[in-house]
């Protein structure tokens, strides 16, 4: 095991699938330059072993960055299309949506699209409307592709890796705020985790509590609060938003009863909703009490601390849901 | 371009520009102070080193003409005539910033001098920049649209699509290509293909002027034709004002991939000397100069001093101003 961060632990795994195969490359802005100053350091010193063909610093082109993965898999390559900010991702969105989501399936099975874009997701502090966004959701929505929001530097490696090894089109998302995590990381296996298969991430009986991303560090904070108040939460890091691992979610749900889903996006139309949804229709019986989400308000979000406080899910947001979720029970009968 | 070095204007005028670039450079340098301190809560891009394109430039704009600007915006919001104090109140995401604390560094805006935004999207400016010149034609009206764009963004294809455009509907659009040497870490020239900006300008047949941006004088001049030939309906014109970030990206960029004494080197040239030296010898006196540079220096401390002062935002702003209809449903 060695004690590594998030960013570290992503860097190594490109690494490794890039030494697996050689037709694995990167492309995207300041790619070589960024030794952890103005960008994070999730390349770093990859040009000095691969060289500029395989990591590739091009111009600021965001259409032709997700084009040019979309042509290079078409033409037999796994590229890894960095887009550093979902938000500048969206430059790219038409290329993601309308080619590499699609063209298996209307070229009739002919073709695969095995790209990975990279994109970071999320709130740090003060970075303002167009520098935040989770729009996860928006990808989920569409049919054809893969879409993957690691939480741990750990499974950042080893989806990082799978996603690179799937022969579909991965949305591969990095919370911002997780790069300089830390975590336990055993480089001396190849640490693959499978796509759709989620995390528990701790385990209960009182409620669960279903998360991605950023917010699996959240709720494990609020399931050790919630055990001071003798709330026992199971919580589940699904790791993947599509395909979503429905079983071990309704597993969890078929010994608590409750379901809470916390997001930190916004609440509107947000993936929290599909897994709510499933649950309530599949286990309604199972249900002690509704199921309860949490997403941010429908606001753009605001630059000064103290309004971007009033949209950010925090951890005492996802503990009194919490507690109002295991208060309000139901009888199993009056559910049935 | 050589000639148009020599600015004729009088030295009251000269004074004044020489002053809307003391104030830049203080703010500039005082943002990035704070942000180290911690005061700042979000990002700053400073333009210090590139004073005289913004001075330039707007000093041959209107208050009713447009501006569209970008991630490094301050120095452009200044010079159209955006209040410091409340720029700086913004900055530090305070009651009284231009957009109440909403917008902050990279979304600076000011809507009553004709200052229509920074932005966090690189080239987005300039496809508005367009819509905004046609809205102007539209309603019969005499206003010019100016938009900022940096060296790197012009290798996006929004750039091309707006140039196209500009020209194909013969707009009343400055684009105003700030060339800093620099896209993030990236120096521009490695990923710029073709003889450089202005020949690619060139092939949509817009009329493009090349100037040394660190000098005020030649941007000011080249500036002045450009303008005087879009309000009398020559359609769009791009302005190229080669200049040199000086500082890092963002504040807290420590520039370790930058060539040893490559800073220093491009110190020489910065503009504020520059122009100080060009107004002594032309009738200025040092003591001039220096009250300006005090005075500047003073109304930053003062806007600095009122920022922290003043209050953060009551957080019911934080919910106003979404949308008209279907407000922001919170989580139930
Ligand atoms: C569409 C988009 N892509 C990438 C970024 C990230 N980014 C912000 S500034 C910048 C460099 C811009 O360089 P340039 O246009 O030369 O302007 P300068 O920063 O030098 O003023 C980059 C890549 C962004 N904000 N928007
Ligand atoms: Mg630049």
């Amino acid at each position: 095991m060695e004690r590594v961060s998030y960013a570290e632990a992503v860097r190594r795994g490109l690494a490794e699938e890039m030494r697996r195969d050689p037709l694995v490359w990167a492309l995207g802005e300041d790619l070589s330059r960024a030794h952890g100053s103005t960008s994070s350091t999730q390349y770093c010193g990859l040009i000095d072993e691969f060289g500029p063909k395989r990591v590739v610093d091009t111009p600021i082109s965001e259409s032709t960055i997700m084009g040019a993965a979309v042509g290079a898999a078409l033409a037999g390559t796994r590229p890894v299309a960095e887009l550093r900010n979902v938000d500048f991702g969206l430059c790219a969105i038409d290329e993601l949506v309308n080619q590499a989501a699609k063209i298996r399936y209307m070229f009739g099975g002919q073709a695969r699209v095995p790209l990975v874009t990279r994109q970071g997701l999320g709130l740090k502090r003060s970075l303002g409307s167009q520098h935040t966004q989770s729009n996860e959701v928006w990808f989920v929505h569409t049919p054809g592709l893969v879409v993957v929001a690691p939480a741990t530097p750990g499974d950042g490696r080893g989806l990082l890796k799978a996603s690179i090894r799937c022969d579909d089109p991965v949305v591969f998302l990095e919370h911002k705020e997780l790069w300089a995590t830390e975590g336990d990381v055993d480089f001396s296996d190849d640490g693959i985790v499978p796509l759709g298969r989620a995390r528990t991430v701790t385990s209960g009986t009182d409620l669960t509590l279903v998360v991605w991303s950023r917010m699996a560090i959240v709720a494990e904070h609020a399931a050790t609060q919630l055990s001071a108040l003798g709330v026992s939460a199971e919580v589940i890091d699904l790791r993947t938003l599509w395909p979503w691992d429905r079983e071990a979610v309704f597993r969890s749900v078929r010994k608590t009863g409750r379901l809470l889903v916390a997001q930190e996006s916004v609440l509107v139309g947000g993936f929290a909703n599909e897994v709510a949804a499933e649950v309530s229709e599949r286990l309604h019986n199972t249900l002690v009490a509704p199921v309860r989400r949490l997403g941010a308000p429908r606001i753009p979000m605001p630059y000064s601390p103290p309004l971007e406080d009033e949209c950010r899910i925090e951890c005492r947001h996802v503990v009194e849901a919490a507690l109002s979720l295991v208060q309000n029970d139901r009888s199993r009968k009056e559910t049935t | 371009m050589g000639n148009e070095n020599t600015a004729s204007a009088s030295i009251g005028r000269a004074l004044a520009l020489f002053r809307t670039m003391c104030l830049i450079r203080e703010f500039e340098e005082r943002c990035a102070e704070e942000k180290a301190r911690g005061t700042v809560p979000g990002l700053v891009h400073q333009s210090t080193g590139q004073e005289a394109v913004p001075t330039g430039i707007c000093a041959h704009l209107r208050r009713e003409d447009y501006l569209f600007s970008n991630h490094r915006g301050h120095g452009h919001a200044i010079a159209k005539g955006a209040d410091p104090a409340a720029m700086m109140k913004e900055i530090f995401g305070r009651q009284g910033g231009t957009c109440g604390g909403k917008g902050g560094s990279m979304h600076i805006a000011d809507f009553s001098v004709g200052m229509l935004g920074a932005n966090g999207i690189l080239a987005d400016g300039l496809t508005m920049a367009v819509g905004a010149a046609q809205a102007v034609s539209l309603k019969g009206e005499n206003r010019l649209v100016c938009c900022f764009v940096g060296d790197g963004t012009t290798n996006r294809g929004p750039f091309f699509e707006a140039l196209n455009w500009a020209q194909v509907f013969r707009l009343p659009v400055l684009f105003a290509c700030e060339d800093n040497t620099y896209a993030s870490t990236t120096r521009t020239d490695e990923v710029f293909a073709g003889p450089g900006v202005v020949a690619r300008v060139a092939s949509f047949g817009i009329e493009a002027a090349s100037v040394d941006g660190n000098d005020l004088g030649a941007v000011d001049a080249a500036a002045g034709r450009l303008i005087a030939q879009i309000r009398s309906g020559g359609g769009p014109r791009f302005l190229h004002a080669r200049t040199y970030r000086i500082r890092g990206h963002i504040s807290s960029d420590p520039l370790n991939y930058r060539r040893a004494g490559e800073t220093e080197t491009h110190m020489a040239t910065e503009p504020i000397a520059r122009y100080q030296k060009w107004l002594i010898e032309n009738g200025a006196s040092e003591t001039d100069c220096s009250a300006i540079r005090a005075e500047a220096r003073a109304l930053i401390e003062r806007a600095v001093a009122e920022s922290m002062a003043a209050p953060f935002p009551d957080t019911n702003t934080a919910w106003t101003d979404v949308q008209d209809i279907g407000g922001p449903q919170w989580n139930g």
